[in-house]
């Protein structure tokens, strides 16, 4: 598949102050690209949600942006520390964020579920000790 | 639905940022100081109170295309953050009043809650 843009933005863990830069950034480029309001809204949030779940909860990653002529793929890919129940995490109001996160007005438990809400195609992998790969595809056509 | 300037008004605010924009509409509000929930329910053209300040809450609401932040208590946002709604583009107010009464002289005055899709949650 040849991209239209294809661009990676490194995810520091505990970075609170930086957090959602990568998602900034990626929302003004898609805009340059003439993307319609409605996916780069569906697009922009599920993108600030996965990355603040890198900041708050990951030893760090990667957050990647790929853009097609059909569709918009983020990919979250952190180096642990993995989950141990992905169920439970995909339910609304559980969490597991840090007393900081909470704080700054996040950790209610709705990243994840509002990811999978946003996102035409959601899929997560996840194992403990390795890291947690979560995809999410944005179809352009409406 | 009403304009900034009439929002302004109703909760007796002065705007900090977006004083050339008080004509724009707005369709919905939003009372949070959760930004999680924030990101879960609200839809474009929409007013945000909250008493939260920090640069995350302008952040959430560049990513929802919020049309307008009030701040609740006379709460001030940093000059960090007012630069930074200047470069989003977003209107900025300060209000005296609290979160809950903000919100509620807004809805009196026919401004919305926002409804999530599946019907559950309003005002929220």
């Amino acid at each position: 598949m040849a991209y239209i843009l294809e661009k990676s933005f490194p995810v520091e863990a505990g970075a609170y102050t930086t957090a959602g830069e990568a998602s900034t950034t990626i929302k003004r480029t898609l805009k340059q690209l003439g993307i319609s309001a409605e996916v780069l809204r569906h697009v922009s949030v599920a993108c600030y949600e996965v990355e603040l779940n890198l900041v708050i909860h990951s030893l760090g990653g990667t957050l990647t942006l790929l853009v097609d002529p059909e569709k918009v793929t983020l990919i979250s890919k952190d180096v642990g520390p993995g989950i141990p129940d992905i169920d439970m995490a995909m339910t609304e109001g559980f969490s597991t964020a840090s007393a900081e996160a909470r704080t700054l007005g996040f950790g209610a438990g709705m990243g994840l579920p509002n990811m999978k809400r946003n996102a035409t195609e959601f899929d997560i992998q996840s194992e403990v000790g390795v890291g947690t790969t979560i995809t999410m595809s944005f179809a352009l056509a409406s | 639905m009403m304009t900034i300037r009439e929002v302004m008004e109703i909760v007796d605010g002065k705007v900090l940022v977006g004083a050339d924009r008080l004509d724009e509409r707005v369709d919905t509000a939003c009372g949070s100081d959760l930004m999680s929930d924030v990101l879960a329910f609200v839809k474009e053209k929409a007013v945000l109170i909250t008493g939260l300040i920090n640069p995350h809450v302008l952040r959430t609401s560049e990513m929802l295309d919020i049309t307008c932040i009030v701040f609740s208590r006379g709460k001030m946002p940093s000059e960090e953050m007012l630069a930074m709604a200047e470069e989003i583009g977003i209107t900025v107010i300060s209000s005296p009043l609290t979160t809950y009464t903000a919100c509620g002289e807004l809805y009196v005055h026919g401004l919305p809650g926002t409804k999530r899709k599946t019907g559950v949650t309003e005002g929220v």
